[in-house]
């Protein structure tokens, strides 16, 4: 009795595990930790609508890099876009995905959520521990009205590498030429001063719980969360608040033809309602596809994301890409991405 | 095997396991090979051991190779940490690394200490089993569990009400001043410490606990007919007569204190730079690694974090060599005594 059944239920593990395999043209892809939520959720719906399933595997942007490289994925995913003289060295292409952007949170007693404005300037002085304290003559000066207490500043930055930092330190680096000359800009940097968090909420929580810290995070996180943001004062120097709308604006403001190999931060973007520390998650993909029919399976589906994918980016919290830049994209792919024999793969 | 007296001459005694290649008397053929088989297939993994820790070197000294050619030695004792420049040094990751598992196992080995003491000779027998399940399940507790409790439990508390004492009192001793000096922010290094101790605690304890009543009860019977104290039996006869397994456990203890990831991650504080105060956030080997390998972009980048894992491994080897050798240093010194 008890063979029969295991027999039995042996017998539709492998009917399962042959039915599987025979429909398989799964699309496989790794990296940045920053899109996924919004990859799987894309990836449910594709396959529920057309069977064909995409694995993403969160592992960071270095690891979708290494894995893209070794040719062991059929895309990579990076927060942080390659230099057009290292996609040139892979033979790689890139292509946005998915924009989202950094804001900054606080804690400061009497101070109430979104009060304090901010210029790149200060917030670069800050992470740089030149200025000390909330009461520093340069933030009183951009916060009349708001009593700000004689309390020193606590900087909360991320401990691990991460897409959101190189998104926070690109924007610091062009906002400040001291910041440019010490530190500089990656997915990790040489702090100068605070403490590490790991994720975002290890940030959230360090900021939530030490008086007078402030710290970055991801803004779909801040606002789930309801953590205190502050305002900032753009390009155009007027004082915007994060949002879907302010992140639009950055992304429409931005130039992506005059981009070679698409290499855009889309930080310290010109535009009155454009928030200055917006960024986009990267798709990498290799130029010459070996094997094209699983290459235009992966084109298709970023293809139907993006025709079909905005709503559910927007419930997430992320901002989709416009569509002028989709087209560019579409573009991009039929230059670029070629089989064996030289021809477009879609 | 030998004659016994008392017995007749020609009946032997097989006092020992038979080796390779004596048969047992009265034991022919089918037994034989399986004895054999078996005796294979232990060596085997036995030599399983050998060949993965092997393995493990190999591959980590291949995996660093590019860091070990581009800064030499000097990876050991630069506290420059900047993956823009690529510029890696590795002395405020080994510094955190020691300094926590001092902390550590400064708190847990006495504590630890007491509590299987306790265990073993004070304690009434109804509370013994409890307790000691107690112990044997906070071993059990996953160390993300530790860290996250770290986190939002015990750093709260730790910076409401420990840390502002400790900065004025100790903060205040010349000498000590630079130990507990700078804001309480709950977590740092001392945290990272006390996390630490707690997570080693079961570990040492359950060995001490173990070995302890390996004890012969005689022993420790005539050392109290002689009028000794429960300190004095403790510390003349039951430690003694323990004490590989006591530094065995210690050791055990250790290894997780130099290994251990996330629980110091969350704690410590996560900052390359290098500070005499305990207060300070710093950073460990374990919890590097854990931060940095997944976004780690750069051969440079990525090889000097490999390297932090072989020095990783050159520590807990150096390590446990050291207690081998004060193991054998003790043995020693007793022969000399008596």
């Amino acid at each position: 009795m008890f063979n029969v059944r295991r027999a039995r239920a042996l017998g539709l593990a492998a009917g399962v595990l042959f039915s599987v395999s025979a429909l398989a043209v799964d699309i496989t892809g790794a990296g940045a930790t920053f899109p996924y939520p919004i990859y799987a959720k894309w990836a449910d719906a594709y396959k529920k609508q057309t069977g064909v399933g995409m694995n993403y595997q969160s592992i960071g942007s270095g690891g979708g890099i290494k894995q893209i490289t070794a040719k062991t994925v059929q895309f990579g995913a990076s927060d942080m876009p390659m230099k057009p003289d290292e996609l040139e060295k892979y033979g790689l292409m890139q292509f946005p995905a998915i924009m989202g952007g950094d804001v900054i949170v606080y804690n400061v007693k009497g101070v109430p959520p979104g009060a304090i404005t901010l210029t790149g300037s200060q917030i670069a002085d800050i992470y740089l521990g030149k200025i000390k304290k909330w009461n520093d003559a340069a933030i009183a000066k951009q916060n009349p009205g708001v009593k700000l207490p004689d309390q020193a500043i606590s900087v909360v930055h991320r401990s691990d590498g991460s897409g959101t930092t190189f998104i926070f330190v690109n924007y610091l680096s062009k906002v400040s030429d001291e910041w440019k000359a010490k530190v500089g800009e990656g997915t990790s940097v040489a702090w100068p001063t605070g403490v590490g968090g790991k994720g975002n909420e290890g940030v959230a929580s360090y900021v939530q719980r030490i008086d007078g810290a402030i710290g970055y995070v991801e803004y779909a996180y801040a606002k789930q969360n309801k953590l205190a943001v502050a305002k900032m004062v753009n390009r155009d120097n007027q004082v915007v608040a994060a949002g879907e709308d302010t992140f639009k604006a950055a992304a429409a403001g931005a130039d992506w033809t005059k981009a070679p190999g698409m290499y855009l931060v889309l930080t310290d973007q010109a535009g009155k309602s454009s928030w200055p520390m917006t960024g986009a998650s990267f798709i990498l993909m290799h130029k010459q596809q070996e094997k094209a029919d699983i290459a235009k399976e992966v084109l298709k589906f970023f293809d139907w994301a993006f025709q079909n994918g905005d709503a559910m980016a927007s419930e997430l919290d992320y901002v989709p890409m416009p569509d002028n830049v989709v087209a560019l994209i579409k573009a991009a792919w039929k230059q670029q991405i070629k089989d064996g024999a030289g021809k477009p793969v879609y | 095997m030998s004659a016994v007296p008392g017995l007749p001459a020609n009946y032997d005694i097989a006092i020992s396991v038979p080796r390779n290649g004596v048969t047992p008397p009265g034991r022919t053929g089918g037994g034989r090979w399986k004895d054999q088989a078996f005796e294979w297939l232990t060596r085997l993994f036995a030599l399983l051991v050998f060949s993965i820790l092997g393995a493990i070197l190999v591959s980590l000294v291949a995996g660093s190779m590019v860091s070990l050619e581009r800064y030499g030695v000097a990876f050991l004792w630069s506290d420059e940490w900047d993956p823009v420049k690529e510029q890696f040094g590795a002395l405020v990751p080994i510094f955190g690394t020691l300094l926590t598992s001092f902390i550590a196992l400064a708190i847990g080995v006495p504590v630890s200490f007491g509590i299987a003491l306790f265990l073993t000779e004070l304690s009434p027998t109804w509370l013994k089993r409890p307790l000691g399940t107690a112990i044997e399940l906070l071993a059990a507790i996953p160390s993300i569990i530790y860290g996250m409790w770290g986190l939002f439990v015990f750093a709260p508390l730790f910076q409401a009400y420990v840390q502002p004492h400790l900065i004025a009192t100790l903060g205040a001793v010349p000498g000590l001043a630079r130990l507990f000096e700078g804001p309480p922010l709950g977590i740092g290094m001392l945290t990272a410490g006390l996390i630490l101790s707690i997570m080693v605690i079961p570990f040492i304890t359950a060995v001490m606990r173990d070995v302890f009543e390996l004890v012969p009860p005689m022993l420790k019977e005539s050392a109290y007919a002689l009028g000794g104290t429960t300190w004095e039996v403790v510390w003349r006869v039951v430690l003694p007569y323990t004490k590989v397994g006591v530094v065995g456990g210690v050791m055990l203890g250790l290894g997780r204190a130099l290994g251990e990831t996330m629980a110091v991650t969350f704690v410590i504080g996560n900052a390359h730079r290098l500070s005499a105060s305990l207060m300070a956030p710093g950073n460990s080997i374990a919890s590097a690694l854990a931060n940095e390998f997944t976004e780690a972009v750069g051969d440079s980048y990525f090889a000097a974090l490999i390297e932090l894992g072989l020095i990783l491994f050159a520590i807990t080897t150096v390590v446990l060599a050291a207690s081998k050798l004060l193991l054998s240093r003790l043995a020693r010194r007793e022969g000399t005594r008596t």
